[in-house]
């Protein structure tokens, strides 16, 4: 077999290797007040779903599934959430979404306008694109390392991990809405002396309503499939028990929060596909 | 009258390197040299014109004739490269964002091919849109979009989402919205192009009344020469991003510059173009009441005519006459000519196309009368001359 000449050999990671130790060591207090943040979020966001008592939990799910949709999906969201309750996982579940919540909210806020600003600089798109494909096509377990390194380990790491994988598809598809903005529509809004920001507002950012909507949706999903991941450097939460269940060779242990994952995936999917869709009647 | 818009030597080049095209171009280079060359399009080449205020001004090309880019020029949608465009004496090239902002705001609006409507907003607010724009209050903004709703007959509409409209309709929208701004200049963007026939005759109709009402300047393209012929005061036909020819469309029917010209008007339907006032001839012969039966008889045997048209003294048509009537009154002694008046004649104004007295002119026996608005007699047309006037290159009297 032929080898590849090994003086001819770079090693790319010891570079990136100094580079993330320089980081930490220059800017350890930037990721200290990171920390700080996204830990107050999470907290709140948990003892906001947390103060709810779990029966309302049902019934709320079962009225929103009956006023987007019909009663019966109303009923079955409420049944499915009825038995993650069952299996003795509720604690796990809220604390599973508190940390998908939170990653979510800080995609949305990191991938609406950087979708936007790339939507006006073309160019700017020929470099992001290979870095979005990148943040969804690296094994996510590769930048859970400096995760860990920046932000110790926990729930923090595990929000920071999520948003890397889960905010490029709602960048791309912001930026996709936007661009498919008819032209004559811009057209017509400038030739009546709009802004810039008044074009942005009232005409792109409604126009491209349904789709960034459905990148939102596609976002919260890449969320939820993180949360095994994210439970190795130790987030709390039905990936914990996975874990747990691997380590374990624990059939069932496995199966009942790998069904809790699937059936709160499902609710939340359904729930913001409905969103989206309310807007699609434009 | 002023000139509204004068357009200088106006030059569009598409691509990364205008300036460098633009120097080739000024040094003589042709565009297929510089598109070989450079990889810069000409969009528009050296266009000049005037309009002036109140003018209905027609800018007609093929599609890649350049007439979008240049009209999107007026409102600097689209920037020359080079070139003034001076609207009530100021070069609006020059102007700064919000210089530019005020003029779109105040003075232009645009009404668009594909109607450019807002999507997500019902109707009464896509009307509002231009004057949300420039911050007019909520209440009066309403009061203003619904007039201009009610003056393209969309009263009732306001509420419906753009897309739950046809697309004549859609259109009014389009025209309603430009009209809530109250602009000296509309500029139309084929506005009708993407219309069915009957719609766009329609619309083309109710163009030139809210025009004849507003008496706004607009600027209109198309790629139909009928439509242009038929809705412009004056009109310039583009190719390939110069002007071949402009005028008033008789002059451009009767005087094509060039083969390219004469291959469009060829295409044209000649009685949608030319009107009552080209083709009428002052009557040979005219009597007044007063003159009697007798005098009535020895004009029309005079000019060898069969009937005579008869008016007072003021020129206002008071019937016609004929020669077997006159005969038959004379035998039986009557001199009256009152008694002999008929008024199965029909009648036209001067402006009226000839396409709209065809059906007319095969059913009456004597000419067509040519009437002012107080009645009184301008010509008369016979069937002959109607003829002579389908005739291309015939010098009818334009």
């Amino acid at each position: 077999m032929n080898t590849f000449p090994e003086f001819f050999q770079i090693d790319l990671g010891i570079y990136i290797e100094a580079f993330v130790n320089w980081l930490t060591l220059h800017f350890q207090g930037f990721f200290n007040i990171l920390t700080t943040i996204i830990k107050w979020i999470v907290f709140n966001i948990q003892n906001i779903i947390g103060i709810i008592p779990w029966f309302l939990w049902i019934l709320l799910i079962f009225l929103c599934g009956w006023k987007i949709k019909n009663w019966k999906s109303g009923l079955s969201y409420s049944l499915m959430i009825f038995l993650i309750g069952l299996l003795g996982l509720w604690n796990e579940m809220i604390f599973t979404l508190s940390i998908v919540i939170t990653a979510v909210i800080l995609s949305i806020i990191i991938g609406i306008p950087i979708g936007i600003y790339m939507s006006y600089h073309p160019r700017l798109e020929t470099w992001i694109h290979p870095l979005l494909d990148g943040m969804q096509t690296m094994p996510s377990f590769v930048y859970l390392i400096p995760a860990m390194i920046f932000f110790g380990l926990g729930t923090v790491p595990a929000v920071f991990a999520t948003i890397i994988y889960s905010t490029p598809p709602c960048i791309r598809l912001t930026n996709l809405a936007i661009k498919r903005v008819p032209k004559e529509m811009r057209e017509a809004a400038y030739s009546f002396g709009s802004s810039r920001w008044q074009v942005l507002t009232k005409v792109e950012l409604p126009q491209a309503m349904p789709t960034i909507m459905a990148g939102i949706n596609q976002t919260t999903m890449m969320a939820m499939s993180m949360v095994v991941v994210s439970s190795m450097i130790g987030a709390k939460g039905l990936g914990e028990n996975v874990l747990i269940a691997i380590n374990r060779s624990d059939i069932a242990m496995g199966f009942n929060s790998g069904i809790s994952i699937v059936f709160l995936a499902i609710i939340i999917d359904r729930m913001t596909q409905m969103i989206s869709q309310k807007y699609d009647n434009i | 009258m002023s000139e509204k818009v004068i357009v200088k030597n106006i030059i569009k080049i598409f691509g990364s390197k205008p300036k460098l095209a633009l120097k080739k171009l000024q040094a003589g280079w042709s565009k297929e040299k510089i598109l070989k060359h450079t990889g810069q399009t000409v969009g528009v080449n050296n266009i000049s014109f005037s309009v002036t205020e109140g003018e209905f001004f027609v800018i007609m090309g093929l599609s890649g004739s350049g007439k979008s880019t240049l009209i999107r020029c007026l409102n600097l949608l689209t920037k020359p490269t080079s070139g003034e465009i001076i609207v009530d004496g100021e070069n609006i090239v020059k102007y700064d964002k919000n210089q530019l902002r005020n003029f779109r705001q105040k003075k232009v609006a645009m009404v668009f091919q594909n109607f450019g409507l807002l999507t997500h907003r019902t109707v009464l607010a896509n009307v509002e849109y231009g004057l949300e724009i420039r911050n007019v209050d909520k209440e009066e903004r309403r009061k203003i979009a619904q007039a201009a709703l009610e003056s393209v007959g969309l009263k009732g509409w306001e509420n419906k989402m753009p897309n739950e409209l046809s697309g004549g309709m859609q259109q009014r929208v389009g025209l309603a919205r430009a009209l809530a701004n109250d602009p000296d200049i509309l500029l139309m963007d084929e506005p009708f192009s993407a219309l069915d026939p009957l719609i766009r005759r329609e619309m083309q109709l109710e163009l030139l009344e809210i025009q004849s009402k507003l008496k706004k300047t607009i600027i209109f393209i198309t790629h139909d020469i009928n439509e242009a012929f038929r809705l412009g005061d004056r009109v310039v036909v583009m190719k390939d991003g110069e002007i071949v020819q402009q005028g008033t469309p008789e002059e451009i029917l009767n005087h094509p510059s060039d083969g390219y010209i004469e291959d469009f008007v060829k295409s044209i339907d000649r009685t949608k173009v030319i009107q009552v006032k080209h083709i009428m001839q002052k009557p040979n012969a005219l009597i007044s009441l007063k003159d009697g039966v007798r005098m009535a008889i020895r004009e029309m045997q005079e000019n060898s005519i069969s009937s005579v048209f008869v008016v007072d003294k003021n020129r206002v048509l008071e019937g016609i006459v004929t020669i077997d009537d006159c005969v038959e009154a004379v035998k039986n002694n009557h001199f009256s000519l009152k008694e002999l008046l008929r008024h199965d004649y029909y009648q036209a104004h001067e402006d009226d196309y000839i396409e709209n007295l065809l059906e007319n002119a095969t059913k009456s026996k004597y000419p067509i009368v040519v009437l002012d608005d107080d009645q009184r007699l301008l010509g008369i047309i016979v069937r002959t001359s109607i003829l002579s006037g389908l005739l291309p290159n015939n010098n009818v009297n334009l």
